[in-house]
Order: structure tokens, then C-alpha cells, then sequence
């Protein structure tokens, strides 16, 4: 590739060179008013120019469309892209239509009205009824386009039905994580000063409250040991001071947290957290529920056409009902590996590009099967033995290098 | 008449080179000091694109070129870092649609052309004028100038939502580089309104007698409506960034909540993202027609002049140009439909957003039957107004599908709103920037342009250009976002390796195409053949000045108008054109009076 483009390179700078000597030469002869504009040889070239490119262009829209609409991505997966896809077709559709018929005019027009000193243009300034004719003709059309568009987007948009499965998908640089509300159908309680190496989401329950506590406590004590340590007045004394003080406001944050019902902190318990897939069942309605650890990002499931940003501080919601599974769109697509993906959409950082995580779409036995084989929030926050949970909470950076 | 005398002071007054070609308070040489300060942050935005097309048409190869320009740090080894994409899109993004389409493209011509073509000595205040330029430079160079440090250039894309660009810890690019990025935006903004201010008050006051608002030409009404439209919106993108700053420097939330990054949790709460995002987008929508209406203004002169043939619907025309105006400042949430705004807000928008559609397609079809039946003269600048309706239509099309809400869903943020805005507002003002600088060169510097170096510009540029952004409608459709450093991870996108690879050629085809502009540009700037004092046949009063600028603008008393600007080939005239100050016959209408 690298030698095709120093070729086109080696290519376009000899014209150049080549039109540069015609400078040189031409520059003496323009001399009266009449050479500052083109010549008839050079409008008429111009303006088979302009016809040839029209060809060209639609040539090049053929190729296009014939190549590469096969490649597209396979017909949708979830009920509303059907709809979706329906309204897509009718758009395209209508502006194949508007794009093909002005570019006609506008170049055959360009070709067939080249200059000729013996003619003179038709002096034609307006026409009231042409120009209402093209004000009503696209309005008439857009007012199709703005009814079918909405109609389709109040559906989309839809709250989700009562019984939805409920899934929280949880952003942060660089991953994906994915929760379920385990037994009691409900989402425990989170909140981002909860978040620690075992809870990631920041999920609030009796469990992890105290843990919480508890590592925040370490992490104070830590930082004391090391002002003691400190020569005084320095910036490190300065910055531990400022450490210190910053955990304990978290601290309190955390411990406000035991005041909440006894119901909500519980509920938490059993929820399900999976990192890198994601099981959802065939023909339920699935809600997904979003917040963001640090940035926004963009929860993209090209396959489903749904999309929602996530946004540190708020939630968003969005639902949509799976009808293919894995499976059987392995088989419609001819391609044993074909996977749905969940991608990261809004620019966040040095590793957006790869972001993702795998959706499976099965029956519902398999995926009953599935979630009872997970581990749930309150099995996963048992440090595996008594020393960990203190080593580990030193510091936000140790805990990272840790991790990895 | 102050104006009078200050006129005849002109001869005695004594230039000295700084106060004629750096501190000038001309406007032309305003203009030209845009102009050519555009096309150095233009060509910088360009290399840009290669640099980053390269990676994006061959993943992961190493190129010498990449190190050779970006150090050992951002391309070891000739593979480009992806904080350094990042930053190359976003610093790309920045200069073209600020720097070279807002800066250098209003500022030259609302300054070369406003009063030549409304016949007034010069701005308003020729002092406010010389400040916008001399911010302009200030900002760019202060943006420039964030391509030399150590954490990298802001890399939050142009857009720059926070958290991303509020959190030096989110990215590197959001340290130094982003501080730097909102101050060089900040001097921009104050750039910008001072020449937009001074725009509005010149067209409102200063119109010679005879110049009525419905005689004016089309470029004048665009480069009006504009400056209101940048005088409106840019006050709040000043804000926006102010608040930015607030939330990088001094702990304020306006943006920030609910954090946890690198470990640590943040403090702020109770602001919120999507605040800068409506901010943002209340400027950023009016951008989009800050950009297009001066590119539209100019392709309505060119392409009246070179068809022998009056724009048709004059009125029309005018009319479309105030409802994108009014129609700009209430459709900017289409920018958000998936931020989980209320879907009722959605349908307003998605509403408000096509009826767009109605004013651009009046346009487009009043360009059209101002071709039927003229007499077309192909002059580079007319070929690149041709192109530039092209790409208006292509570019405008693929917008009803993107303000549809619905399908916005799944086509935001992938490489088919990258195709739609390039074509549209990108490509369409680039090419009608080109025409213009075709068009009135002659009166830049009283000397022509080579017209076989203008056409070999044009055709590889528009073959090119639609080269690159028509086939990535097709990229988006198949789901792949934009801002991907690459596509490796999803198998999805193999297909479109060869795609991409075709794309990166075309890219870099176009990239060096410039060149031959380039050279044409500068070359016949010292070079070129002298200009006839109206060598198109136009009919605006530019065209009225000696072919050498002279302070002032014309040598006598203010030319008077007694016509609209759009007299070409009317029956019963000698030639094909009448300029604006050849009194009215005895019972001819003007045609800008409606019969």
C-alpha cells in the first residue's frame, strides 16, 4: 500500500511540475481582459467534465452500495429495530429519490448551459409558483418523515413493561460491568464513595458498608503513620494532611449510609456482577439501567439499534425486547464466530477503541441456568482470607497495582 | 463629509511598513491577514488528517513519517499512540471547524467584502477590526503552541464534554493541553465578536446611497445574518468554558458529580455534564450555520456572475437565509437524543430539526434553476460553487436521517454522522472558500490566479473529497463508531479493512492537492498576471475600485446604487451585465423591487 501511495504521490507531483511549466508559459501571453476567462475549448471541456463526474459519482454510489450494504450489520435482533429499520429504509428511499434527481439536474444542467458568446442567459429573476412548489413539496414529505420518525421514537422510547428483566450496565476507563438484581428483582442501593477493589459498583449493603469502613479507617491510619514520618511544613505533610482529611469526610459519607432502611441494604445481597459477557433472555423485555464511574460513555448495541449515554451523576434507562438468539444468528449470518457486542460510543480516554463486552442472547432455561451459576455481591465481597482485606485497601494506587 | 476629508488626507498619509502590513486597520488587508493565517492553521489541520488516516487506513503499520513527525513519544516506532489520535482528531476537528471555517472564512470575507461590495471607505471601526484579527493570531498561536508540550494536546475531542476534559486524570490530554485549548477558545470567542459586532454595525450603517437592505448581494445578507448569528451564540460558549475552567482550577461543580477516578473519589457534586453539553450545543448548532451561510453567500455571487443569469429568487433566498438563522438557535438538543433527555424533548427537536430541511432545499433548488438556461462560464471559482451545491445536496440529505430521533439512535456518534457533517459543512465550506479566494483574488491583490492550476485543484479535490466521506455513510451503517484509534477488536468491522485502506488515499491525494493551490496562490500573488479592473463581469461595486487597493476604496466621491446586484443578461442591455451604479431607464424595473 505504501509503495501505491508514493506512486500517486510521484504521480500528482509530476503533473504539478507539468502544469507549472504551462505557467511559465502562458504567463506572457494573458494579457487583454477577455483571456481572464475561460476559453471555449476550456468550458466545453469543463462541461462534458461536469457530466462525466455525475457518472462517476453515481458509478462510484453503485459500487458502494452493491459491495458493501451486504457487509452491513444483519437484520436486527431486537423488536423495535425492525421498526427501526422500516423507517431507515423509507428515509433512504426518499432521499436516494431527492439525491439522484437534483444532482441530475445540477450537472446536466451545469453541461447542457455552457457558455456560447452568440446566446444570452434567460433573464429570469423569481417565480412565485415554482418556488412555492418546492417550499410545500419537501414540506409535505417532511411532515411524513417527522410523523412515521416520532412515532417510531415515542415507542422506542417506551417505558419498559412491569415485568423486565432489569440489568445495570456500568461504565468505567476502560470496561464494562454488568449487574443483575439476583432473587429479589430489585437493584440494591450504590453509591460512587462505596467503591472499592471488592465492590466496583459501589453497592450499598450492611456487608459493604462495614468493609467500606473499615478500609477507609486503614487507609487513615496508613496516612498518619506516614505524616508522623514527614519532615513538617513540606508538601508531602501538606498533601497527607489533605489525604487524611479527604477519607474522613468520605468516611462519614460511608457511615451515613447505615442510616438508610434496612430493606434497601439488604437488597444489594444477592445482586449479580459479571465483567466481559453478559446473558440476556430470548423474547423478555430487558430494561438497562446506566451510570458511569468517571467520564461518559456510550452504551452502543448496534446489533439491538440501541444506544444510551452513560453519565456520571445521573441514570439513564433505556429497554428493548431480544427475538434472535446467538445461535440462531450464527447460522443466519453464515458465521459460526458472530458474537453481539456491546460497545463504548462517547470518546473516553486513551482505550476507547476497546471497550467492550459480549452479549449473549439464549433461551430462557439456558440463561436460568446461567445466572444460578454466579457468584452473587454478597459472596463476591468475602475477602478469601481475613489478612486480605487490610493489605489490599492501602492506597487507591496500590490497590490498582494490585489488581493487575 | 468627514469621510470626504479624511479621504484626502489619504495621499499625504505616509505608510510605514508596520502600520500597512502588520498593525492595518485596512480591511482588505484585514482580511488577507485572515486569510493567510486560515490557511496555515488550515494546512496544520490537514497534515493532521493525513497523520491520523494513515493509522486508521493501515492499523498498527509503522510509518517513518509518523516519528519523524511526532517524536519517539507519541509514534514509537511509526505506530501512532492512541492519546495521540485522540489529540490529532480533536486539534483537527478544532482548527477546521473554528480556526479555518469561522475564523479564516468569515474573517476574510466579511472583511474583503463588506465594504467593497456595500460601498463604504471601511469598517465601521477599523480599530475593533485590527483587535479581531490580532486575538484570532493570539488564539492560534496559543492553540499551536499546545501541540508542544509534554502531556500532549487537549484529547477530549472537540467537543470536549467534561468529565472527560475536566479530569487531568481521565487522559493526558486534559491537563496543560486543555488549559491551553480553553484559553486560545476563550481569545477566539473574543475575536469573533469583535469582528462580528463591527460586521453588523458596518452593513447596518454604513451602506452607500442608493444601497437599499433588498438591494444588497447575497454574500453581504449571509455575512450580516451570520455575525448576528456568532454575535448571539458565542457569548455562551464563552460561558461554557469559563464554567470548564472553574470546575479544572478552583473545585466549583457546575460539571462535576459523583466521580470515582484513578482510585480516588472526587468531591464534587451536584453539577452535572449534560449542562456543558446544552451549553456547548447552543453554540455549537448556530456554529454549524455560522460555518455554511458565508459559504452559501459566496456560491450565490459566483455562481450569478459566472452563469450570466440573476439568483433566482432573490427574496427567497434572503427569506431562507433568516429562517436557518431563527431555525439554528432551537434545534441544538439534536446533538443529545441519547443522553436520556425526555423523549417529548426529543420529538421537539427532531421537529424543529427537519424543518430545516425546508429553507437549505429552497436553496439548493434556486441554485439549480439559476443554472437552467444561463450561459455557464466555467471559472475555477464557478466549478468549486458547482461542487459546493453538490455537496450541500449530498451532505444535506443524509441529515433528515440524523434529525430523525429515532434513528439517531443507532447511527450517533458512528462514522455516518462524521460523513453527513463533513460533506455538509466541512466540504461545502471549504470549496466555497476556494471559489471565493478564485473569485475575488483579483481583488486581493490585483493580480490573477492560473485558471489550469485552479481546475486540476478542483477536480482532484472534489473526487477526493467525496472519496473520502461517501463511503463511510457506509462504515457508519454497519455500526463503527467514530473516535476508534482502531477496529481490531471487533470482528465485525473486518470487512471494512480494504474500505478504510481507500479512504486513507483518497485522504492523502486530497491532502496534497492543496499543494498545487498553494502554489498557485502564493505564486500569483507575485507573479501572476495583472487584473483587469472587472474581469468577470460582475456587477457589485467591488468591482468599481481601482485594480491597486487604495485606502478608502475609491479614488472619488462613494459610488451610488441604483440597481440590484443581479442584472445579468437583461433584455434590451448591450452587454450581459449592469453594474449596480448605472442609473435605472426611463421605466425599467429593478429586479431586486419584486415585479
Amino acid at each position: 500500500m505504501v509503495t501505491i501511495l508514493i506512486i500517486l504521490a510521484i504521480v500528482l507531483t509530476s503533473f504539478a511540475i507539468w502544469q507549472l511549466v504551462r505557467v511559465f508559459e502562458g504567463t506572457s501571453k494573458l494579457k487583454d481582459d477577455s483571456s481572464f476567462v475561460p476559453t471555449d475549448a476550456e468550458n466545453s471541456y469543463q462541461g462534458k467534465m461536469m457530466f462525466v463526474f455525475m457518472l462517476g459519482y453515481f458509478a462510484f454510489f453503485a459500487w458502494l452500495y452493491v459491495e458493501y450494504v451486504p457487509l452491513l450489520l444483519p437484520e436486527s435482533a431486537s423488536e423495535h429495530g425492525v421498526l427501526l429499520d422500516q423507517l431507515l429504509g423509507f428515509n433512504f428511499l426518499i432521499i436516494t429519490i431527492v439525491f439522484v434527481v437534483t444532482h441530475v439536474f445540477l450537472f446536466y444542467f451545469a453541461y447542457k448551459y455552457t457558455f456560447s458568446k452568440d446566446r444570452k442567459a434567460y433573464f429570469y429573476t423569481h417565480s412565485n409558483k415554482l418556488e412555492l412548489l418546492w417550499t410545500t413539496v419537501p414540506a409535505v414529505f417532511l411532515a411524513v418523515i417527522i410523523v412515521y420518525g416520532l412515532s417510531a421514537w415515542i415507542d422506542i422510547t417506551d417505558e419498559a413493561p412491569e415485568n423486565s428483566l432489569t440489568i445495570e450496565l456500568y461504565p468505567k476507563q476502560f470496561d464494562w460491568t454488568a449487574r443483575y438484581s439476583g432473587m429479589d428483582s430489585t437493584l440494591g442501593a450504590s453509591n460512587y464513595n462505596m467503591i472499592s477493589t471488592f465492590n466496583p459498583l459501589g453497592v450499598i449493603t450492611n456487608g459493604s458498608v462495614a468493609q467500606m469502613q473499615e478500609e477507609l479507617k486503614a487507609d487513615i491510619v496508613y496516612y498518619q503513620e506516614e505524616l508522623e514520618k514527614a519532615p513538617k511544613g513540606g508538601i508531602k505533610d501538606e498533601e497527607l494532611t489533605e489525604s487524611i482529611a479527604k477519607r474522613k469526610r468520605q468516611l462519614e459519607r460511608v457511615a451515613s449510609f447505615e442510616g438508610l432502611s434496612a430493606a434497601s441494604l439488604v437488597s444489594g445481597d444477592d445482586d449479580i456482577l459479571v465483567k466481559s459477557e453478559f446473558y440476556v433472555p430470548r423474547g423478555k423485555s430487558v430494561e438497562f439501567i446506566f451510570r458511569s464511574r468517571d467520564v461518559i460513555h456510550s452504551a452502543y448495541m448496534p446489533h439491538f439499534r440501541s444506544q444510551m449515554n452513560c453519565v456520571p451523576g445521573m441514570t439513564t434507562t433505556m429497554n428493548f425486547i431480544p427475538t434472535i438468539t446467538t445461535e440462531e444468528m450464527r447460522a443466519k449470518t453464515n458465521n459460526p464466530e458472530f458474537e453481539y457486542m456491546l460497545l463504548c460510543n462517547k470518546i473516553c480516554g486513551a482505550a476507547h477503541y476497546n471497550m467492550k463486552m459480549v452479549i449473549k442472547v439464549v433461551e430462557q432455561e439456558e440463561y436460568n441456568k446461567w445466572i444460578s451459576e454466579q457468584k452473587t455481591f454478597n459472596e463476591s465481597i468475602q475477602p478469601a482470607d481475613e489478612g486480605m482485606a487490610s493489605k489490599i485497601s492501602i492506597s487507591g494506587n496500590e490497590i490498582s497495582m494490585i489488581e493487575q | 463629509m468627514a469621510t470626504e476629508a479624511a479621504h484626502k488626507d489619504d495621499h499625504h498619509h505616509e505608510e510605514t511598513f508596520i502600520s500597512k502590513y502588520i498593525f492595518s486597520m485596512d480591511h482588505k488587508m484585514i482580511s488577507k491577514q485572515f486569510l493567510i493565517t486560515g490557511m496555515i492553521m488550515a494546512v496544520i489541520g490537514m497534515i493532521m488528517s493525513s497523520l491520523f488516516r494513515l493509522q486508521l487506513g493501515w492499523q498498527g503499520e509503522s510509518f517513518w513519517i509518523l516519528n519523524f513527525l511526532l517524536g519517539d513519544k507519541w509514534a514509537p516506532d511509526g505506530i501512532l499512540d492512541p492519546n495521540m489520535y485522540l489529540a490529532l482528531v480533536t486539534i483537527h476537528g478544532t482548527i477546521m471547524v473554528f480556526f479555518l471555517l469561522t475564523g479564516g472564512l468569515s474573517g476574510t470575507f466579511a472583511n474583503l467584502l463588506i465594504p467593497f461590495q456595500i460601498g463604504a471607505r471601511d469598517m465601521a471601526s477599523g480599530f475593533m477590526n485590527m483587535l479581531s484579527y490580532w486575538f484570532f493570531l493570539a488564539s492560534s498561536i496559543v492553540m499551536i503552541s499546545s501541540l508542544f508540550i509534554e502531556t500532549g494536546p487537549a484529547s477530549g475531542g472537540w467537543t470536549v464534554y467534561p468529565p472527560l476534559s475536566a479530569l487531568p486524570q481521565a487522559m493526558p490530554g486534559s491537563g496543560l493541553g486543555m488549559t491551553l485549548w480553553l484559553v486560545s477558545m476563550s481569545l477566539f470567542i473574543v475575536s469573533s465578536l469583535l469582528g462580528g459586532l463591527n460586521y453588523v454595525v458596518t452593513v447596518i450603517n454604513l451602506r452607500t446611497k442608493g444601497m437599499t437592505m433588498t438591494r444588497l448581494p447575497l454574500s453581504i445578507w449571509a455575512l450580516f445574518v451570520t455575525a448576528i448569528i456568532g454575535v448571539l451564540s458565542f457569548p455562551v460558549l464563552f460561558s461554557a468554558a469559563l464554567l470548564l475552567i472553574f470546575d479544572r482550577m478552583f473545585g466549583t461543580s457546575f460539571y462535576l458529580s459523583d466521580i470515582h477516578i484513578a482510585g480516588e473519589v472526587l468531591e464534587q457534586t451536584g453539577g452535572s455534564p449534560i449542562l456543558f453539553e446544552h451549553l456547548f450545543w447552543f453554540l455549537g448548532h448556530p456554529e454549524v450555520y455560522i460555518v455554511l451561510l458565508p459559504a452559501l453567500g459566496i456560491t450565490s455571487e459566483v455562481i450569478a456572475t459566472n452563469a450570466r443569469k440573476p439568483i433566482f429568487g432573490y427574496r427567497a433566498m434572503i427569506g431562507s437565509i433568516l429562517a436557518i438563522a431563527f431555525l439554528s438557535f432551537i434545534v441544538w438538543g439534536h446533538h443529545m437524543f441519547i443522553t436520556g433527555m425526555n423523549p417529548f424533548l426529543g420529538s421537539v427537536f427532531t421537529f424543529t430539526t427537519l424543518l430545516i430541511a425546508i429553507p437549505s432545499a429552497v436553496k439548493a433548488f434556486n441554485y439549480i434553476t439559476t443554472l437552467w438556461k444561463g450561459n455557464i462560464r466555467f471559472t475555477p471559482a464557478m466549478l468549486f460553487s458547482i461542487g459546493m451545491v453538490s455537496t450541500f445536496i449530498s451532505g444535506g440529505v443524509t441529515g433528515i436521517i440524523l434529525a430523525d430521533s429515532a434513528l439517531d439512535i443507532n447511527l450517533h456518534d458512528t462514522y455516518f454522522v462524521v460523513a453527513h457533517f463533513h460533506i455538509v459543512m466541512g466540504l461545502s465550506a471549504v470549496l466555497a472558500m476556494y471559489a471565493g479566494v478564485y473569485h475575488w483574488f483579483p481583488k486581493m491583490y490585483g493580480k490573477m490566479m492560473n485558471r489550469k492550476l485552479g481546475y486540476a485543484h478542483f477536480w482532484l479535490t472534489f473526487v477526493s473529497a467525496y472519496g473520502v466521506f461517501f463511503p463511510q455513510h457506509f462504515l457508519g451503517l454497519a455500526g463503527m463508531p467514530r473516535r476508534y484509534y482502531s477496529n481490531s477488536e471487533f470482528p465485525m468491522f473486518d470487512e471494512f479493512v480494504s474500505l478504510n485502506e481507500l479512504i486513507s488515499v483518497f485522504a492523502i491525494v486530497g491532502a496534497l492537492a492543496q499543494f498545487i493551490f498553494m502554489f498557485n496562490f502564493f505564486y500569483s500573488m507575485f507573479r501572476g498576471p495583472r487584473s483587469s479592473q472587472n474581469p468577470w463581469g460582475s456587477n457589485t461595486l467591488e468591482w468599481t475600485t481601482p485594480v491597486d487597493p487604495i485606502h478608502g476604496n475609491w479614488p472619488g466621491p462613494l459610488p451610488v446604487v441604483h440597481r440590484w446586484a443581479y442584472d445579468y443578461s437583461k433584455p434590451g442591455k448591450e452587454h450581459d451585465f449592469v453594474p449596480q451604479t448605472v442609473p435605472l431607464e426611463e421605466g425599467e424595473l429593478d429586479g431586486g423591487a419584486g415585479h
